[in-house]
């Protein structure tokens, strides 16, 4: 039985081909690009060998998932995240998606299947827009900014929540000398804390599991794990996750 | 008796000066990296102004968020007190002060004496704030003080703007003029939902007539006659409302000097 996933998020759209629970091909492209989930999908069958023909599922999550003509079906990324992140790692029971416009808190059983969550979508703090603009604002390029951080010697407080103020608070500090690895570390405790009062409101439950492209940042972990007091794992393609749940997704509805 | 009043705000710094309940003149500059920089470079607008030398203050109160760096000030108080304080020298029936400045907001509502007596703020978030307004005219690359004119001269119908982040907004606006959407359009949407979110602030203290805007803000057309119709009223808004708060900071080193001249000298 084969499977398609595809999560066409707000910045990047990703695409899995599952056989039953295992990953044949995976795919990312921009979600700017000119039909990006057709582009993905092509390339993740491609890289398994196979032609769309032989896919009899393909579930659809994302903020674009509606766009998405290929689909047979779609779910939400709440649900999709939540069984992705358990497929990776069984014991999650606490999903952190990081993603780049928003993020969610999600608590799941052991099947993955949701009992509760909480999402921001509405600002641009505690999501990825604003490491972006932080790295902007601070010349990093976003995969630098985690190793460059963990440098930091001295403690620097970024006091404002906007991401507005933000820029211009960070820029006044590197008017005023203050070192790189410093404000980054600010920066990812900032962001953590934002994260951490979501994950508070869904509470913690055995093994947290972050996923979405800003779990890559072993920064905002790093700062995540400090103040939750807690371990925090990621997978080894933490920004799969939700193309996963829907891949798994649209293998069960394909069965029953 | 000469006093002045130093605002250090987010985006501009205000100076002004008293003399017995007079205004002589003020400056108004915009907000550099250093505030005590930017402070006594709007003091020394306004002494310019006036042809005086610091040294012919005497009392002066600083307020804003650099409040406590002016290097020259005797004492400072909070922009709300200011602002109730500055309005109701020119509006003595004023009951209830939108001020909306560039980093922050505030709803006040005061007595017949210009004492606050309840407040809302934002502070936390741009959307709400004057920033918001630089932030799309950056963006759509129009001159600030053309949002306010643009937005009343609808051109298809207002384009509503729903992202609540600044952030958002400015992909929202992107999208929009990719889809064709006239400029003007899209700034009426813009002027209307900052002046939804401030008319959740004034809800919060509860609006009574008199009521006055001060702050960049009020310079904006756009977003107070959209505040208005909100609020049901036509709102009072002095000559010049960036130095309300400035006004206010200098009348209160007027008291302060007038306190400390009744009580008895003790040798």
């Amino acid at each position: 039985m084969l499977s398609i996933g595809i999560d066409a998020g707000s910045l990047t759209t990703k695409a899995v081909l599952m056989e039953e629970s295992k990953v044949l091909s995976r795919a990312l492209v921009h979600s700017s690009t000119r039909n990006a989930a057709v582009a993905a999908i092509d390339e993740c069958l491609a890289k398994a060998g196979l032609k769309a023909g032989d896919v009899l599922a393909i579930v659809a999550t994302g903020i674009g998932r509606n766009e998405v003509a290929q689909a047979t079906g779609h779910a939400t990324e709440i649900i999709c995240d939540a069984r992705g992140a358990v497929q990776a790692l069984p014991d999650a029971r606490t999903v952190m998606d990081l993603g780049a416009e928003s993020s969610r808190l999600i608590r799941c059983d052991s099947s993955g299947r949701v009992t509760d969550f909480v999402l921001n979508d509405k600002c641009a703090a505690g999501t990825g827009v604003f490491m972006d603009a932080m790295s902007k604002a601070l010349r990093v390029p976003m995969p630098d900014m985690g190793e460059l951080s963990l440098k930091s010697t001295q403690d620097v407080n970024i006091t404002s929540m906007c991401v507005v103020f933000a820029e211009s608070e960070v820029v006044s500090q590197i008017h005023r000398k203050v070192a790189k690895e410093d404000i980054l570390s600010g920066i990812h405790k900032s962001i953590a804390t934002r994260l951490y009062g979501m994950l508070n409101r869904v509470g913690n439950e055995k093994q947290v599991v972050a996923v979405g492209g800003l779990a890559r940042n072993i920064g905002v972990i790093k700062w995540i794990r400090e103040l939750a007091g807690t371990e925090v794992l990621v997978p080894e393609y933490p920004e799969y996750a939700g193309a996963v749940g829907a891949a798994l997704i649209a293998a069960d509805r394909n069965k029953s | 008796m000469k006093t002045a009043g130093v605002d250090v705000g987010s985006l501009a710094g205000k100076a002004l000066i008293l003399e017995d309940g007079r205004i002589l003149s003020w400056g108004l500059v915009p907000t550099g990296p250093d505030s005590a920089e930017t402070a006594t470079e709007a003091m020394d607008a306004a002494l310019k102004q006036a042809g005086l030398t610091l040294g012919d203050i005497e009392f002066i109160v600083s307020t804003g968020y650099g409040r406590v760096v002016v290097p020259f000030a005797h004492k400072n108080i909070t922009e709300i007190s200011c602002h109730a304080k500055g309005s109701n020298y020119f509006f003595p029936g004023v009951r209830t002060i939108l001020d909306m400045g560039g980093q922050d907001c505030k709803a006040i509502r005061c007595d017949g004496t210009g004492k606050v007596v309840n407040f809302a703020m934002n502070d936390k978030c741009a959307a709400g704030a004057g920033r918001s307004m630089e932030v799309m005219a950056d963006l759509l690359q129009i001159p600030l003080v053309d949002i306010g004119p643009r937005s009343l001269n609808v051109e298809k119908g207002e384009v509503s703007v729903s992202s609540t982040c600044t952030v958002f907004a400015k992909s929202e606006v992107l999208a929009h003029l990719r889809q064709g959407a006239p400029t003007n359009d899209i700034l009426a949407g813009l002027c209307a939902a900052l002046a939804t979110r401030v008319y959740g602030l004034l809800k919060r203290v509860g609006i009574e007539p008199e009521f006055v805007i001060s702050g960049g803000i009020a310079k904006n057309v756009g977003v107070v006659a959209r505040v208005e119709q909100k609020v049901g009223l036509k709102a009072s808004i002095c000559f010049e409302p960036q130095i309300v708060g400035a006004l206010g900071a200098a009348i209160f080193a007027r008291e302060t000097l007038l306190k400390q001249q009744k009580k008895p000298v003790t040798a």
